[in-house]
């Protein structure tokens, strides 16, 4: 339907012209703007209706049982970044993305390599990686909460070997530079985290770079080999080359479900100790449904939606150019 | 999680600007709301139910009870299904702050002075809990269970074998704990996944730091954090903390009650359905294997947690659900409940046959000692300053910044006056 509809746009014409072309639509075009039209609803009430919603509650009083929506301009913001608890959120969840898609991309690439050697029991391996993906992430939460358990898990075995088994529940914050209220730098317990969700999402990217690497014809080695490539030089110059728009796909998914997180963390370890390992999703879920904080919690979550659409943004852009 | 957490959030938004009550429920089903679904409660719940059901066989009842530890997804469930004007008929809260500056002071809840009239049961709850179920001089909810949160629980075999006296003192504690840890016995468990088994230690150390009156101060604002005796609670929380096991971080309060059962820790700070967990399912013995006494300090006094049942504004069948308060208020309501979940009855004039040796102690106890409301279950003060202080516990455990804490504390008061 576009290409009848377009011309309207594009020739500056006066409202009547497009008015005119409007009329033009046929029944197929009414047919298919009807069938689309409740999920534009749906998606406007539901999405960007409740979006508006609560950026609206995030500027308002209403920080108990009782509706208050009166303006407060930025109170709850302020408050938010002032807060002890935030301000580690803001940093755990910044070193838990930026080792989670570390992790993820590193691992995946390694594996999907291996798996293009023509490996025996190929399809064996790719499903074995590709199946934590079918979990969900409270089930793979309460799964490695059990492993890395002082108490219970691979830890004994650490301690066995006279290791601290207690990182999984350390408070510490390497290298720990003081920042405002909090202790900046990499909490010890996050990465306890980071690998129960790396071992997750890591059949994801394999699966993308298998694809990628698949999708390479066998005829460009070949060309390079008969040029005295070694084996290191193409996969330098040409193999990573090639699928690197796949990485940066793959950075943008990895991205929003890690700035999002909150199963894992709430199934795996909770807010931790000194907040080492809470995010501002598990702090809206209690701030707002336990101590009724409701414009904090609206706060929360516009952050959090600002912070994913840092990601998401540039990259809906760009493919929009690639389109057209 | 996170499709509940959408919902909770779709439901709450869309309530809105509609603020008249929409009747919309059809059936006239009776609509019972807790979170009453872990072995020994549930049992209880049902109990309860069936013999409604004998007394009422034309109401038909549902229960409509919500998973989560102490409530706290179906506290969730219940505050978007209250602002969406769609309350269930009756429903679980607890007794004090939690119902007064929660669903009581935002109008949402009706009097039931004319259902504790008609039963005459004015005299049978004791003064001080019916007051925490009051608000302005009107009653709002009917108590069917009493917990008890100022125990601490000891294992028997240890403290024999080290020929040591269970603690009535913060003195005698401090002395326990060293010559246990000389003998590299864990003295208190602890598991603070959860932040709210921490509160309770603090909440029970205040209790026997600033006896019963200057507690309760503390709630209603008349007693400020920075006073010098908040300050000295919070030294003796802080020194409590060193005798805490190292994994304490990674463990529920059932964990904890597990290294006491297993004798790996001494002693353990927490409410009394923990002899719920070490007699159903940890088959031990009542005062054989595990030991209680109060909390250092606070002898004579009385944490109370009490679940209560009240009756929504808006519910259509409002008739059907006084029904069903008036038989979780009756003895013989209370006696079909509590022996299963392992409470106590609210009501003192309760059969005592029908309870273990810790029920019948704790009922003869609850009879005579000072109540005081608990601040870690919502009964001391709003949710809104309970989660702050949460927070701050959270972060004291680790820290152990007592100024910080005061300081934390104090802030948060302001929600105190709300």
């Amino acid at each position: 339907m576009e290409p009848k509809v377009l011309p309207s746009f594009q020739s500056g014409s006066s409202l009547a012209v497009s008015a005119k072309k409007r009329k033009k639509w046929n029944v197929d075009q009414w047919l298919s703007f009807a069938f689309i039209l409740p999920s534009i609803i749906a998606v406007a009430v539901f999405v960007y209706g409740f979006i508006a919603w609560s950026g609206y509650v995030s500027l308002s009083n209403w920080n108990s049982l009782v509706p208050d929506l009166s303006f407060a301009g930025l109170k709850n913001y302020l408050f938010l970044f002032k807060d002890f608890r935030f301000q580690a959120d803001l940093r755990n969840t910044l070193f838990f993305t930026l080792f989670f898609i570390l992790a993820v991309l590193f691992m995946g690439l390694l594996l999907a390599v291996f798996l293009d050697q023509k490996i025996r029991g190929e399809s064996l391996f790719r499903n074995i990686f590709f199946f934590p993906m079918a979990l969900s992430f409270i089930v793979t939460g309460v799964i490695w909460q059990w492993l890395l358990n002082p108490a219970t898990g691979v830890n004994l075995f650490l301690k066995k070997f006279g290791l601290d088994s207690l990182w999984y529940t350390s408070v510490t914050v390497i290298p720990g530079i003081q920042w405002s209220k909090i202790q900046f730098g990499i909490p010890i317990a996050v990465i306890a985290v980071v690998i129960a969700a790396a071992w997750q999402m890591t059949g994801f990217s394999v699966a993308m770079y298998l694809a990628g690497l698949r999708a390479i014809p066998e005829e460009i080695r070949e060309a390079a080999r008969m040029d005295g490539a070694t084996e290191f030089q193409i996969y330098r110059k040409i193999i990573f080359p090639m699928v690197a728009p796949i990485t940066v796909s793959v950075v943008i998914i990895m991205a929003h479900i890690s700035l999002k997180i909150f199963d894992l963390i709430y199934a795996m370890t909770g807010p931790g100790a000194n907040f080492v390992t809470d995010v501002p999703g598990v702090y809206m879920f209690e701030t707002t449904f336990r101590g009724n904080y409701y414009a904090n919690g609206a706060a929360i979550s516009i952050i959090m939606l600002l912070s994913v659409a840092i990601f998401i943004v540039p990259y809906l852009i760009s493919s929009r150019k690639g389109e057209s | 999680m996170i499709a509940l957490a959408f919902t909770l959030i779709l439901s709450a938004c869309s309530k809105s600007s509609s603020s008249e009550p929409d009747n919309k429920k059809s059936s006239g089903k009776l609509e019972i709301f807790s979170w009453w679904t872990g072995a020994g409660e549930e049992d209880g719940l049902k109990a309860l139910i069936k013999l409604f059901k004998e007394k009422n066989p034309d109401i038909p009842v549902e229960n409509a009870a919500v998973a989560g530890g102490a409530g706290t997804n179906a506290k969730a469930v219940l505050a978007s299904r209250m602002q969406g004007n769609d309350p269930p008929a009756t429903f679980q809260v607890h007794g004090g702050a939690e119902l007064n500056d929660g669903w009581v002071a935002a109008g949402k809840m009706e009097p039931l002075d004319d259902l504790y009239d008609k039963e005459g049961w004015k005299d049978k709850f004791p003064k001080q809990l019916i007051d925490m179920v009051s608000k302005d001089g009107k009653i709002y909810s009917v108590p069917v269970d009493i917990h008890r949160g100022n125990v601490l629980w000891y294992n028997k075999k240890v403290f024999a074998d080290n020929n040591l006296q269970a603690p009535k003192t913060f003195d005698e504690f401090f002395k326990v704990a060293d010559k246990l840890k000389a003998k590299g016995i864990t003295p208190l468990a602890l598991g603070d996944k959860e932040p709210w088994t921490a509160t309770m230690i603090f909440e029970n150390i205040l209790l026997g730091t600033l006896g019963n009156e200057d507690y309760q101060k503390l709630w209603t604002g008349d007693l400020k954090f920075d006073d010098p005796k908040v300050k000295k609670a919070a030294e003796t929380f802080k020194k409590m903390l060193s005798y805490v096991n190292d994994d304490h971080s990674s463990r529920n309060w059932q964990d904890a009650s597990q290294l006491v059962a297993k004798g790996d820790a001494a002693m353990n700070i927490m409410g009394d359905w923990a002899k719920g967990y070490f007699v159903n399912d940890l088959k031990l013995k009542v005062n054989e294997d595990f030991g209680w006494v109060a909390t250092p300090g606070s002898e004579g006094q009385f944490m109370i947690i009490t679940d209560t049942f009240g009756l929504p504004k808006g519910v259509k069948n409002a008739k059907d659900v006084k029904q069903f308060l008036s038989l979780l208020g009756s003895v013989e309501g209370q006696d079909a409940f509590n022996p299963l979940k392992g409470s106590i009855p609210a009501r003192t004039d309760a059969d005592e046959s029908k309870y273990d040796e810790y029920g019948k102690q704790t009922m003869k106890e609850f009879k005579e000692a000072k109540l005081a409301p608990s601040l870690a279950h919502g009964s001391a003060a709003p949710e809104g300053f309970v989660t702050k202080a949460n927070q701050a516990v959270n972060i004291f455990v680790t820290q152990k910044n007592v100024d910080q804490l005061i300081d934390s504390l104090n802030q948060a008061s302001s929600e105190l006056k709300k």
